[in-house]
């Protein structure tokens, strides 16, 4: 693409959902752009896999096409022609929708040719997918017979194996051992690089290494929307961890100017914090030096995703229950 | 499309080892059928011979063993169709259909034509056997190709219902069930109705099947086939679609 805005791949406004009289997503509104890797972040239930249902066209929104309530693949409104906008999806569920009598070659070429591809091209792609997927060993077997590991990276190649623009998964390194984690994470990151990737998960570590923006759902709203970086950056502290094979009285680091804290941790280690907008980092290491503290060690405190985490869904609930 | 679908169907029946013990049952208990049909004609043989206008070997033998196979197939369709839709939704391979560029008449008719071949398959053997007489004597092939033509419309009627009731629910038993309900109900009240103008024998499909079973093609009879299968090939259509609207 030579534009210098990349193209929206996905665009979905004001989607709400009520399964009777249960509303279980309100008003979500997503948006997606080539190169990028979405992570949609929530606790459990709080309604991540039914807005990717919706967005897959497994599951129509309330008042669909009506309204505000649209969903857009590549420009092409999934209600009003979903037979062309669903071409450039691939969707894996939260259980991988296999065949489990047929050969893996067998299901993932019915699953090419499934969405619309010629059976040259199709048997093409499924030679590249084996192979991005590492499943060239098991082509022959039955999918079946898979240990679940196997399973969930047919469930990956059936949604990649016919390179739509827009690629969903729900959970997609689920059941795979940490080895296999990292391969499918590479691969997650290189088809972020050519399409545009959604995913759905718990775990924060995969956000951190994988994302490039975050949402967090939490009962069926968006109450946090951002790059990763910058959600790492929400509610941090500044500070760091400094260990001295020589240490200073407490008095002495508390002088430096800058430094709103010290805290003891043990004989060698303190924990030093100061205000975001100063870096009393220079002056200590130079008092450091000067002094013949022997620094050994100087950590930058970060506050995990966890923890970041955490604190946005908790004020939320705050807000909601001060509300109440 | 459509094609691929019901290949795929195909595919997964003869990779499960269930599908290939009932192919050899069934054509057990065709076959068993056949030879007692045939046993019983000759033991009548010689009595029928003194008849002016006797019956041939194709009315006496070949009429009653499709009429069997007509009635096995009441019972056996819905333990095929059973899985067609429900288990889908079980095992969540339907997700993979809905979220494919398909409309919801290319899933219904590749399921109903994927089991439509399989049957016409599996009840092939039966004019095969049948045709093993012509070494011997004349066969009436009207009556034959008549007959052949109702069972493949029963079938399909019988397909299209067994495809809606398991597009209703998730569970393949109670599929099975509905489906074995519906269809044997119908086949009850038309038999257990006496008046000769009841509705009951015009709503039936068995009913409708008697007459190519005597070898009279009745147009009226094929309309009926297929309009009640198109009926309910609509219905589980809708219901596909309302499925993606009430979750």
């Amino acid at each position: 693409m030579s534009n210098s805005t990349p193209e929206i791949t996905l665009s979905a406004r004001h989607l709400a959902r009520s399964f009777g009289s249960k509303r279980v997503i309100h008003d979500v509104s997503l948006e997606l752009k080539r190169g990028e890797v979405l992570g949609l972040l929530g606790q459990n239930g709080a309604g991540k896999t039914t807005t990717l249902q919706m967005l897959t066209g497994c599951l129509l929104p309330d008042d669909a096409g009506k309204n505000k309530c649209s969903i857009e693949i590549c420009g092409i409104s999934l209600s009003r022609q979903p037979v062309s906008a669903k071409a450039h999806i691939g969707y894996l569920p939260e259980t991988p929708p296999l065949y489990r009598e047929l050969s893996v070659n067998d299901y993932l070429m019915f699953a090419a040719r499934l969405r619309g591809m010629k059976p040259a091209a199709a048997a093409e792609a499924l030679v590249q997918t084996v192979q991005r997927c590492g499943l060239e060993a098991v082509g022959k077997k039955i999918i079946g017979t898979l240990s679940k590991g196997y399973q969930q990276r047919v469930g990956i190649a059936q949604a990649i194996v016919h390179s739509p623009t827009v690629i969903v998964l729900d959970e997609p390194t689920v059941g795979l051992d940490p080895s296999q984690i990292r391969d499918i994470r590479a691969l997650i990151r290189e088809l972020g690089n050519s399409g545009s990737v959604i995913l759905s998960t718990h775990l924060l570590g995969e956000v951190e290494n994988l994302c490039d923006r975050v949402e967090i759902m939490q009962a069926g709203k968006l109450i946090y929307g951002g790059t990763s970086a910058s959600m790492q950056q929400h509610g941090s502290v500044s500070g760091f961890i400094v260990s001295l094979r020589n240490p200073p009285p407490l008095g002495e680091l508390e002088n430096i100017p800058g430094i709103d804290s010290v805290e003891q941790l043990s004989d060698t280690q303190f924990r030093i914090l100061h205000k975001p907008e100063q870096t009393p980092g220079d002056a200590l290491l130079a008092l450091a030096a000067q002094q013949g503290w022997r620094l050994d060690q100087l950590t930058p405190l970060q506050a995990t995703l966890e923890d970041v985490f955490v604190k946005i869904t908790n004020a939320e609930k705050d807000i909601e229950g001060a509300s109440k | 499309m459509i094609r691929l679908l019901a290949m795929r169907e195909l595919r997964s029946l003869f990779a499960m080892p269930s599908t290939w013990f009932m192919l050899a049952a069934l054509q057990f208990i065709f076959a068993w059928f056949f030879l007692a049909r045939l046993d019983a004609f000759l033991e009548i043989q010689p009595q029928l011979a003194q008849l002016a206008n006797p019956p041939g070997v194709t009315v006496t033998v070949a009429a009653p063993v499709f009429n069997t196979v007509a009635l096995l197939l009441m019972m056996m369709v819905p333990m095929f169709t059973m899985r067609m839709i429900a288990e889908e939704r079980r095992s969540q391979t339907f997700a993979l259909l809905l979220s494919s560029p398909l409309s919801g008449w290319h899933i219904v008719f590749g399921k109903f034509f994927g089991l439509l071949i399989f049957l016409s398959a599996l009840m092939a053997p039966v004019p095969l056997m049948l045709y093993t007489l012509a070494i011997g004597t004349n066969l009436d092939h009207g009556l034959l190709l008549g007959n052949m033509l109702g069972l493949l419309l029963l079938a399909a009627s019988y397909v299209a219902l067994g495809l809606y009731v398991s597009a209703l629910t998730t569970q393949p038993v109670i599929a099975a069930i509905g489906a074995l309900a519906v269809s044997v109900g119908l086949w009850l009240a038309d038999i257990g109705a006496s008046a000769e103008d009841s509705p009951w024998h015009l709503i039936s499909p068995f009913n409708h099947f008697q007459n190519f079973n005597a070898g009279m093609l009745d147009s009226g009879d094929a309309a009926f086939f297929v309009l009640f299968s198109l009926f309910f090939l609509l219905m589980a259509m809708r219901r596909i679609h309302n499925n993606r609207r009430y979750g």
